[in-house]
């Protein structure tokens, strides 16, 4: 109670600057990573598990194993069935969230900071983490609504493009792969027990925790969360991705509007060409209304709505991805503007006026980045999953301003190359 | 359990006392609300309009959300797409929605740059330009939204017939995107139109939170916002809804594999907050049905008969329009769409015979604390909150009313409202009727070709 109060008259006194926030890391006793953030500036604590247990380490012939572990892990857990777990969750306003992505498994709780609820949060996610009961007539219930959810999205041209898309990025690969009704079907308890033995073990593990607590505090719950985990072995490396041949994959569909998506495997966590590949994608889709392809493809021609281009970087080689959609009749046109507007980027980079412009938003918007706890939060279990330095958030605006337009024309040349690009239009005429 | 979640919660918002939400009402009837908020350097803008879809007239459908798209395509001051430019070039992000009862343009900046927002803002409030060509473009734009977000998208498409049956005379009938037909002949000349009917400083509201003080900030609205000279309103049809007397039904085909099916049923809307009770008991019984992963539709319908893949209810008590309540839901697979709409029902006709108990009420009323406090994390939240309550007329101040007020429902409140507003004759049903995709169409594709 005196903390709380004592958070308040600091936040009502001072300027707590979350700019250059003190970034903690260390090695618990439980051999689980650990980041962390003292912030006092609000009444709560958040604290983010990642495992590398995400869609990738899944068996080919049983996709969607690591989303049903994940999911199935507070569906009853520690003599406490999933009722009594909600029921205990809500009755101290706390939120367990988080999911699987194909790297991760992430099991994140937002609490009061106040002694009792804190302590009580906590408590349920250590049940959950540690004493999953994989109760086998949930299991069922849960695949039976994971096979409708996949039988749904297989009629949506977007989640379509999707899976065509990674499926010809990555062929013979985990990251190509999405749960189908049969690897779905094939899935067992003993699957999931098996899984989650072999995955969720503390040095697999890392702990994010930013709040309204002490490094003390927090060193303690970290340990507590993971001293219990599974015997789990070392993290393995997930297979190395190859390039794929240039292609396009056109599937037919009944949508008024076609979906268009363009990339290739592109860029690891980590790689030293991040900052010119963020900078330069700035420039050519991801600077929203500022960018090329919105200029080009929805500005001038009014073709989409949404019009974009990303990076996602993962442990193996992630995607670089440009996406649209426009009415089917307009596929080829719209389809044809992207590829020039990414040959002419490619060809030559961006002019010296984008690039400033891209250095002030991106340089001068960064506390945008981490001005709630939430955000932070999202950055620490980055930074510790990937194993980025500390120096990660303070760096940033400083690797910005030095990014120059031939960086940026080296970078994209490295990791953009049109000998692999990939096509995928679905509902086009 | 409540009262200490109380205590730890007046703390944590009082630690704002000092920064509790500041107002001033500029000359020309521009409304400033500040909450200074020193956790970060950053601020959020806000400009709010009391012009909405529910304004339009029929014929003109989506005028007001393809205004707001215009809004970024130039000024008298600023060639088209210079505005977001020079948002990005102050380090921040922008941008704008649009709903039935109100329009909103935001940004996010470094603190700091707060002045050229009120700048560019107060520009447009005053001084947009509509021009043809630019129009033309950007009416096709809108197009491709209406066809992602609902020609497309079967459960978007169930919504807007369930609201187009359920309302007959009231505005809430015409979707805020628009009928198709309608941006097919919309001008320039008709977006024109509404920027000067309804873009004005009396009809506005600005709204700012975060690392500022609210003495500069009142300066800063003078003056870019003060020269702005008021507008004389048109007056507003109430245009309300004649009492619903016998079921609706509709169906949507559309491609699709599940089912999925809507109800909406007629509701008091609040008006008065400190008088009025059944609105509160409402949004309570919504809570209880659907408020948290423990509440009732998940428990009951989806893990307990497992006759649910998911299933939602939602009412929302302050609307400058008329009120619904809303439950929804996906059947199992084996399971009719009939066998859920009798169940979700059912889940209602057990409140109303048998009530809730108090420990359900207090897990939802432990909800909506919590809630306060991890919106305190979010200065957006935190400008989204005051926005949307001063969109409907009600003041920004009774923000702990109407929590205080829900806290207070009773369960024989709750269960009163159940017994009263769940009969037939106010209920429209819309049921998505899945059409298979042509044969083989999402497994076919050309060969792949190499190049």
């Amino acid at each position: 109670m005196k903390r709380v109060l004592l958070a308040c008259l600091l936040g009502a006194a001072a300027s707590l600057v979350q700019a250059g926030a003190k970034i903690e890391q260390w090695l618990a006793p439980s051999g689980a990573r650990v980041v962390f953030v003292e912030s006092r500036v609000v009444p709560i604590v958040d604290v983010q598990i990642d495992f590398a247990a995400g869609a990738a380490y899944a068996p080919a012939d049983k996709a969607g194993l690591a989303g049903l572990t994940r999911s199935l892990l507070d569906m009853g857990a520690g003599g406490l069935d999933e009722e009594k777990i909600a029921d205990r969750l809500a009755d101290i306003g706390a939120r367990l969230g988080g999911g699987a992505d194909n790297d991760r498994a992430s099991l994140s709780l937002r609490t009061l900071s106040s002694p009792r609820e804190r302590e009580a949060a906590l408590d349920l996610m250590r049940l959950v983490l540690q004493q999953p009961a994989f109760p086998a007539t949930v299991l069922e219930r849960e695949k039976a609504r994971t096979i409708a959810g996949i039988q749904e999205a297989d009629t949506r041209p977007a989640s379509i493009a999707t899976k065509r898309f990674m499926a010809a990025l990555y062929p013979d690969h985990p990251y190509g792969r999405f749960a189908t009704v049969e690897s779905v079907g094939r899935i067992s308890r003993d699957d999931l027990e098996a899984f989650y033995r072999s995955h969720y073990g503390a040095r697999r593990a890392v702990v994010s925790i930013i709040g309204d607590l002490s490094r003390a505090e927090a060193e303690a719950i970290a340990q507590r969360l993971t001293q219990g985990l599974p015997d789990a072995p070392p993290e393995v490396s997930l297979p190395d991705t190859a390039m794929p041949a240039r292609s396009t994959v056109r599937v037919d569909h009944p949508a008024s509007q076609a979906h268009i998506y363009l990339g290739l495997p592109a860029v690891r966590r980590g790689d030293p060409d991040h900052i010119p590949l963020l900078v330069g994608n700035y420039i050519l889709g991801g600077g929203g209304f500022v960018s090329r392809l919105m200029k080009e493809v929805r500005e001038k021609r009014g073709y989409a709505y949404s019009v974009y281009s990303y990076f996602q970087p993962q442990k193996q080689p992630g995607p670089f991805q440009i996406g649209l959609q426009t009415k089917r009749e307009q596929a080829g046109d719209a389809l044809k503007v992207v590829e020039d507007v990414l040959a002419e980027f490619l060809a030559r980079g961006p002019t010296g006026e984008e690039l400033e412009a891209a250095r002030r938003n991106l340089a001068d918007g960064f506390p945008l980045r981490i001005d709630s706890n939430r955000k932070l939060l999202e950055y620490l279990a980055i930074i510790g999953f990937y194993g980025l330095p500390l120096t990660y958030l303070d760096d940033f605006p400083r690797k910005v301003e030095a990014v120059t337009v031939a960086d940026i024309r080296a970078a994209f040349a490295r990791h953009v190359k049109p000998a692999h690009f990939v096509t995928v239009i679905v509902a086009g005429d | 359990m409540t009262r200490k979640l109380l205590f730890i919660a007046a703390l944590a918002l009082s630690a704002s006392a000092l920064a509790n939400p500041h107002e001033k009402t500029l000359a020309n009837g521009l409304r400033i609300i500040v909450q200074e908020d020193r956790r970060a350097p950053t601020a959020v803008h806000m400009a709010w309009y009391r012009a909405g879809s529910m304004d339009e007239v029929d014929g003109t459908s989506g005028v007001a959300h393809v205004l707001e798209h215009m809004m970024f395509k130039g000024t008298k001051n600023l060639k088209p797409g210079e505005f977001s430019k020079r948002v990005a070039a102050a380090g921040g992000r922008d941008n704008a929605f649009t709903s039935r009862d109100y329009t909103a343009y935001f940004q996010q900046v470094p603190a700091p740059r707060l002045g050229e927002m009120m700048a560019l803002e107060a520009d447009r409030m005053a001084n947009l330009v509509l021009d043809e060509k630019e129009f033309e473009q950007e009416i096709k734009v809108v197009m491709e939204e209406r066809r992602l977000r609902t020609e497309d998208n079967p459960q978007g498409l169930v919504y807007e017939k369930l609201l187009a049956a359920a309302f007959q005379a009231h505005p809430y009938r015409r979707p805020i995107i628009g009928w198709m037909n309608d941006l097919e002949n919309m001008t320039a000349a008709d977006a024109r139109d509404w920027y000067r009917r309804w873009y004005a400083p009396n009809n506005a509201y600005v709204i700012v939170v975060g690392d500022v003080n609210k003495d500069e900030v009142f300066r800063l609205a003078e003056r870019h916002y003060g020269r702005i000279p008021r507008g004389a309103l048109p007056g507003r049809k109430p245009q309300l809804e004649p009492t619903q007397v016998g079921i609706k039904r509709i169906e949507v085909k559309a491609p699709a594999k599940l089912p999925y099916l809507a109800l909406a049923w007629k509701m008091p809307v609040l008006r008065d907050i400190n008088k009025e009770r059944e609105p509160y008991a409402l949004e309570m019984l919504a809570a209880v049905l659907d408020g948290h992963d423990a509440a009732r539709f998940a428990r009951n319908l989806v893990r307990g008969s497992k006759i649910a893949v998911s299933a939602g209810a939602g009412y929302d008590a302050t609307v400058r329009g008329e009120a619904l309540f809303f439950v929804s839901g996906t059947p199992a697979e084996g399971r009719s769409v009939a066998d859920l709409e009798a169940a979700l029902r059912a889940e209602i006709a057990r409140v109303a015979s048998e009530g809730v108990s108090v420990q359900e009420l207090e897990r939802v009323k432990i909800q909506t604390i919590a809630a306060q406090v991890y919106k305190r994390d979010s200065m957006m939240a935190q400008a989204m909150e005051i926005g949307r309550i001063e969109a409907t007329g009600i003041h920004w101040r009774d923000i702990n009313t109407l929590l205080e007020k829900i806290r207070s429902v009773s369960a024989e409140e709750v269960q009163a409202v159940a017994k009263k507003y769940f009969g037939d004759a106010t209920l429209t049903v819309a049921v998505l009727d899945p059409q298979p995709l042509p044969e083989g169409a999402p497994q076919k594709s050309a060969p792949t070709t190499r190049h």
